[in-house]
């Protein structure tokens, strides 16, 4: 049992890899990968997520440090903004001979 | 949560589906989902590593540097396919071990077509022209599947697939107008690898028991045997213009439907290798867990050292 646990405890940590496709656009998660350390999941992420030159920068984060908004709970977070109208340009009537606005 | 609440809520799922909405991994899902999902992903990622196995026997004996970095360049993205499969696997809360434990114990299967030995340089050109051209038709409707991260993932791993069946072809190619020995070589390849290629598309409709459920969650657009009929038609005219033969003698074209008929396949022999009794069944297993063990000490060093770097580095900061 004891070996097993010693065992468990050393399974590499799940780390989220976001890559930046080229200068100019925002880093975007790619996916995930294990590795010991991040300097390991950054190599790593380098061989599994741009082999064909689909990145000029890559962020790694290990899994557990992401706090995650529940889907169970999107209705209070979100629907507040559903009838919040008045944040788009269209609810304001206007005449069409105005121009540029 | 009562029988009609979970009722309530698998009814909404369903029409989530129907609308095309994606699922994503902490939406809540009925259990038979998440379990045939992991099977499936996890099956799929088994695939991919195994599937290196054959390939890799031929690494060192490619027969030029061009061939060799092609073919080294096609097993790395098979790596990483797997990668990209088992981490979308991990979402649906199975962990790496636990996929791992599955494949060596020889709980989780992977596809049959591994199974068999390859015994010359043509079955290179073989297996990336047949089995990643079965595996392309097979992949391709995936990308549009319900699961968002299988989705995505399969994205990503076919528009990677496509250079490894052109490697493929253009290996048989070469062959097919090289000297009659390398001709033959070729010939003797598609006819070993061209009915467990149709084998991949799996059983027969009529024997294939998930598809019904597998088409509502679109793990699946079409049945098996649809899947087989769409390879065999375009695969046809590919092995007449490399001018060798595909081991069928009922192969003919069919003027009325459209499509090439073709003779029985040899499910038996389909069965006997899922059940491990192909030719190469134990060799693969023992090679994927040998490499697995013979690892062991470097990943615990790998975490050791990384243990020690985090400890001093606490320690500076004191």
């Amino acid at each position: 049992m004891e070996r097993v646990r010693d065992r468990m405890k050393k399974n590499w940590p799940l780390w989220e890899v976001f890559v930046r496709s080229k200068n100019g656009l925002e880093h975007r998660h790619f996916g995930s990968l294990h590795a010991a350390d991040a300097e390991m999941a950054l190599e790593n992420a380098r061989d599994v997520y741009t082999r064909r030159n689909e990145g000029v920068s890559i962020w790694v984060v290990e899994s557990k440090h992401i706090t995650a908004s529940n889907p169970e709970h999107n209705g209070e977070l979100f629907d507040p903004a559903k009838d919040k109208v008045y944040r788009h340009p269209t609810f304001y009537d206007l005449p069409d001979d105005v121009k540029y606005m | 949560m009562s029988e009609d609440q979970i009722k309530n809520l698998e009814s909404q799922f369903e029409a989530r589906i129907t609308r095309n909405e994606k699922i994503e991994p902490k939406d809540w899902m009925p259990e038979k989902y998440r379990q045939t999902h992991i099977r499936q992903m996890s099956q799929h990622a088994h695939s991919e590593i195994v599937g290196m196995l054959p390939e890799g026997n031929w690494i060192t004996r490619a027969p030029s540097l061009r061939r060799k970095v092609a073919l080294l360049a096609k097993v790395q993205d098979e790596a990483g396919h797997g990668l990209y499969l088992y981490s979308a696997c991990e979402t649906l809360g199975i962990t790496r071990d636990e996929m791992y434990e599955q494949l060596h114990t020889g709980k989780a299967k992977y596809s049959s077509i591994f199974n068999y030995p390859s015994v010359t340089w043509a079955d290179m050109g073989a297996i990336g022209w047949l089995v990643d051209g079965a595996a392309i038709i097979n992949q391709v409707p995936l990308c549009n599947t319900s699961f968002g991260p299988y989705a995505r993932a399969m994205v990503r791993v076919c528009k990677e697939e496509s250079f490894h069946q052109r490697q493929g072809y253009e290996i048989m190619l070469k062959l097919c107008n090289g000297t009659p020995e390398q001709k033959a070589m070729a010939q003797d390849a598609l006819s070993r690898w061209w009915w467990p290629a149709l084998m991949m598309l799996g059983p027969t409709d009529a024997e294939s028991v998930h598809t019904e459920q597998s088409m509502k969650w679109k793990l699946k657009r079409k049945s098996n045997d649809e899947l087989r009929q769409q390879f065999i038609d375009q695969t046809v005219p590919q092995a007449d213009i490399l001018g060798i033969s595909i081991p069928d003698p009922d192969l003919k074209w069919n003027e009325k439907t459209g499509h090439y008929d073709f003779g029985e396949i040899d499910w038996d022999e389909f069965w006997q290798v899922v059940k491990g009794h192909g030719p190469c069944n134990k060799e693969r297993m023992a090679a994927r867990v040998g490499a697995w063990k013979r690892g062991e000490w470097v990943r615990d060093a790998a975490m050791a050292y990384a243990d020690k770097q985090k400890e001093q580095k606490d320690k500076q900061v004191v």
